[in-house]
């Protein structure tokens, strides 16, 4: 294969356009004033060249006027960036509801990902095209960064909470996918291919995996293997909120402050749960850091966003069984609020 | 005082700065502001030379796709050193310490800075700060890219992060002492005549520079001894692990690191006045807007931090106030950019060796601005941020701006430093050398960034490659560049013709004294009469 020289990188999701034509809006301005402050210089350089060593030309008063001209010009250009390039980052950062939910976790050196079907991947990433993609991500060690040059799509992976990114494949294909936030020795190594396949190659390389079970139940099996559901049950006996429903919702906290219950939510109050109290309850929750690995931490949250969804939830129903009681109940104990 | 007219003759040997004292001694313990000068000029030529060794071995590497030439981790190492040596002890202390050092009291007629015995103490911390870099390079070197990412220069890295954050700990009081040295100095030290508005714009932008060094760098000291102390105590400030927030280690860490682009841009901004109205006999267009340009870039340079974190999980809102106050700091440095050019206008150009790093500076510095627009667009910085997109971009600024403004500054002020005249020819040469081999270099970088290429990465996928080559080839005509002027610099030392004491016809303070000056600058103490950049005394022309 002879040498390449590619200019210009493959749009390969419904981001990428958009991105491209604010850049080459940029281009066109950026260029327009290199070429006039350069054009600029040159005339008058060769124009009012000195032509003999004592010649002394005329001063020119500075004009407000004129600086004025280009002090507003530039302004209401940039100004016109700013708004455009505002708005994109804006549809970057808000996921369709119907996105398709895929949790990534970066360690050194490699990506590992889990899809809400069960499949695991490492260093690569099969997505439909066609269908928006959600990730949620975390990092077990140092700060990652997951980087689709072809989806014109960056996200920082930052370890001890999620950050969140999306997009929409447009076009089949396999796609570099970089570490772009320096991370250690193998930095660079620390790659994989995203594979945007058509809907019908997709789904047949879902029942084609080895995928045990949902990423949900994988959760739920978690939840009754770590006892959380003794307490976090719907009935009157319940120590702790019932989580039916609960994502996405707002909560009272004991100390006032309200909250939505996002997924940084529902990893904080596994990991370190007097940190937030909700309203009614006591701080008798024990930390279950060391005890559950990001993976499961991710499983968990996807039962517990499970727990939301119009359809019940997958796999093992929650050991309480029927949940009708309303929420009235759980208020009702005697509140003793003085822990956080 | 219109002083178009060259004198004619050599000089004849007499007393100055430089043959008044001699020995080892009379350097080392020296508090004359120029000799100063030329200590730290010395010592920041070794760590350019240092650091253009680490890029040049960077470069190599890049020449292939694999990572052949050196190992990972030593490549690493290669670029954190790069950037730890030539942002700290070469881009810093460059045009503030060495020619701010050397001019501020002679444009404003003093006989010194403020506090000479302080300027010497500034040196010498420096030193000693460049020692424990210096000390780190040996041992192994550091790992952590010169942005010290948490939690990976706190809880993973195995280099030597501790000295060299010591290193740059230490070497930041030298710039706090030197930035408080020139403020004090323009406030008090003027002389007769000399008012705000009749400063050369170079005081201007050192004064806004100072500005900055005080402000600013206590800030990097507080952020490195909080790496330094959450790596041996392991405090948990930024490790989430131990409960910390990596997230407030790059607030902290850009806080200075922002406004340090500036200390960097602002000097050479001054050079840039002062040679583009020597070189067209010109009144600067528009004197009081460039000087509350300086002013008003390192105010708000201080307000833009945040856009370095769009991506870094950093709220949708504050990444919106962030983007908008960095296109708010652009405008000033566009007017920059539109007065030196409006100065040219019906102007005497002369083409000598720093007029042509002005014509450089000017059309590298407009790339590199425009594209800091690109990156404080937040639609475009997620594709590009971390690319070499954005390593084009500040070597746009820092090497295309700061080092031709300090190149140029260098050739304009070298017959008042050394009292020698620099070979024209092989100047010119050379100026064209750095040129045609910085463009080369780093613009293929800007294509490479939009296509992707991740920056800090050793090994790359082969479709990078013709684009890595250019930039390899256009690195080592670069560093020809800037080797031929370190060898005639020194040659004319010895050989050079003997420098007149106005060899520009320029109307600068500085220049009204002997090349090189008496230790004590001036025969007589200086009085201002007029404003600056008086060229013509014809009545002046309105335009617009």
């Amino acid at each position: 294969m002879g040498p390449t020289l590619p200019l210009f990188p493959e749009q390969a999701s419904t981001m990428a356009g958009r991105v491209d034509a604010l850049y080459f809006y940029l281009l066109a301005v950026s260029g327009f004033f290199a070429a006039l402050i350069a054009l600029l210089v040159i005339v008058f350089a060769i124009k009012y060249r000195r032509r003999s060593e004592t010649e002394l030309p005329r001063g020119v008063e500075g004009s407000l006027k004129l600086e004025v001209a280009w002090s507003v010009i530039p302004l209401a250009i940039a100004l016109s960036f700013f708004f455009w390039g505002a708005k994109l980052f804006f549809a970057m950062n808000r996921p369709p509801n119907d996105a398709l939910e895929v949790y990534v976790v970066g360690k050194q050196w490699m990506w590992k990902v889990q899809h809400a079907d069960g499949q695991r991947e490492i260093n690569e990433l099969h997505v439909p095209v066609g269908r928006a993609v959600r990730l949620t991500m975390t990092s077990e060690d140092v700060i990652h960064d997951f980087f689709v040059p072809a989806f014109r799509m960056k996200k920082d992976v930052l370890p001890g909470r999620y950050t969140t990114a999306w997009f929409e494949a447009s076009k089949p294909g396999r796609y570099h996918l970089f570490c772009a936030q320096y991370c250690g020795t193998k930095h660079s190594a620390m790659i994989g291919w995203v594979h945007a396949m058509e809907p019908a190659d997709y789904q047949a390389w879902l029942s084609g995996g080895v995928a045990s079970e949902s990423l949900a139940a994988a959760g739920a099996k978690l939840f009754q293997r770590h006892a959380c559901n003794t307490c976090h049950r719907p009935d009157s006996l319940a120590r702790g909120p019932n989580l039916e429903g609960l994502f996405g919702k707002m909560v009272q906290l004991s100390d006032g402050r309200t909250l939505i219950a996002d997924e940084s939510y529902i990893r904080e109050s596994i990991l370190t749960p007097n940190a937030k109290i909700v309203m009614g309850f006591q701080p008798i929750m024990p930390t279950f850091q060391g005890l559950v690995s990001e993976e499961e931490l991710l499983q968990l949250v996807a039962y517990v966003k499970s727990l939301s969804k119009p359809s019940p939830a997958p796999g093992p129903a929650p050991a309480t069984g029927v949940s009708s009681m309303p929420p009235v109940h759980r208020a009702a104990p005697p509140p003793k609020e003085k822990g956080k | 005082m219109s002083a178009a007219v060259h004198e004619p003759e050599p000089q004849e040997p007499r007393v100055n700065y430089l043959n008044a004292t001699y020995g080892i001694r009379s350097w080392l313990l020296t508090r004359d502001h120029k000799r100063i000068a030329l200590l730290y000029l010395a010592s920041i030529t070794f760590f350019f030379f240092l650091g253009g060794f680490f890029a040049l071995l960077i470069r190599l590497e890049l020449l292939t796709p694999q990572g052949d030439l050196v190992q990972a981790e030593t490549y690493n190492k290669l670029f954190t050193m790069h950037g730890v040596v030539m942002i700290f002890f070469f881009l810093i202390p460059s045009i503030p310490a060495v020619l701010g050092n050397f001019l501020i009291p002679m444009m404003i007629g003093a006989k010194d800075l403020a506090f000479p015995r302080l300027n010497l103490l500034s040196w010498y911390i420096y030193i000693v700060g460049a020692f424990f870099t210096l000390w780190a390079v040996v041992h192994g070197g550091v790992d952590t890219g010169w942005t010290f990412y948490t939690p990976y220069s706190t809880a993973t890295s195995n280099s030597q992060v501790i000295t060299t954050a010591v290193g740059i700990f230490i070497t930041g009081f030298s710039s706090i002492l030197t930035g408080l040295n020139f403020i004090v100095t323009i406030h008090t030290m003027r002389a007769p005549g000399m008012t705000w508005f009749r400063l050369p714009l170079f005081v201007w932008s050192h004064y806004a520079t100072s500005l900055i060094f005080v402000l600013g760098t206590p800030v990097i000291a507080v952020t490195v001894l909080m790496v330094f102390v959450e790596r041996v105590l392991h405090l948990g400030l930024f490790d989430p692990a131990l409960g910390g927030d990596p997230i407030l280690f790059q607030h902290l860490f850009w806080f200075y690191s922002h406004p340090a682009v500036y200390i960097m841009i602002l000097p050479a901004m001054g050079v840039i006045s002062e040679v583009v109205t020597t070189f067209s006999r010109k009144n600067i267009f528009g004197y009081r807007i460039m000087a509350y340009a300086v002013i008003s870039i390192a105010v708000l340079g201080f307000l833009v931090w945040g856009h370095h974190m769009f991506v870094s999980g950093q709220s949708v809102y504050a990444g919106m106030i962030f983007s908008i106050l960095s296109f708010f700091v652009a405008i000033p440095s566009a007017v920059k950019v539109f007065n030196w050019t409006a100065t040219m206008y019906k102007g005497s150009i002369s083409y000598r060796t720093p007029m042509l790093y002005a014509f450089g500076f000017i059309g590298l510095f407009t790339i590199g601005g425009l594209t800091g627009l690109f990156l404080a667009t937040l639609g475009v910085n997620v594709h590009v941020h971390d690319t070499y997109f954005i390593i084009a971009h500040f070597h746009y600024i820092m090497v295309g701006g700061a080092i031709m403004g300090y190149l140029g500054g260098i050739h304009y002020w070298w017959p008042k430093i050394s009292g020698k005249l620099y070979p024209e020819a092989w100047a010119r040469f050379a100026a064209l050398v750095v040129f045609i081999g910085f463009n080369l270099t780093f613009f293929p970088q800007f294509i490479l960034g939009y296509l992707g290429m991740p920056r800090r990465y050793h090994a790359y996928p082969p479709e990078f490659q013709v684009l890595n080559v250019m930039s390899t080839a256009g690195a080592s005509i670069l560093g020809a560049g800037y080797i031929i002027p370190m060898i005639y610099l020194v040659w004319s030392m010895r050989y050079g013709r003997n420098a007149p004491a106005n060899p520009w016809g320029s109307t600068g303070l500085e220049w009204k004294t002997t090349s090189p000056p008496p230790t004590d600058n001036f025969a007589e103490p200086p009085v201002m009469t007029e404003d600056p950049y008086l060229y013509s005394r014809e009545e002046v022309e309105i335009v617009g």
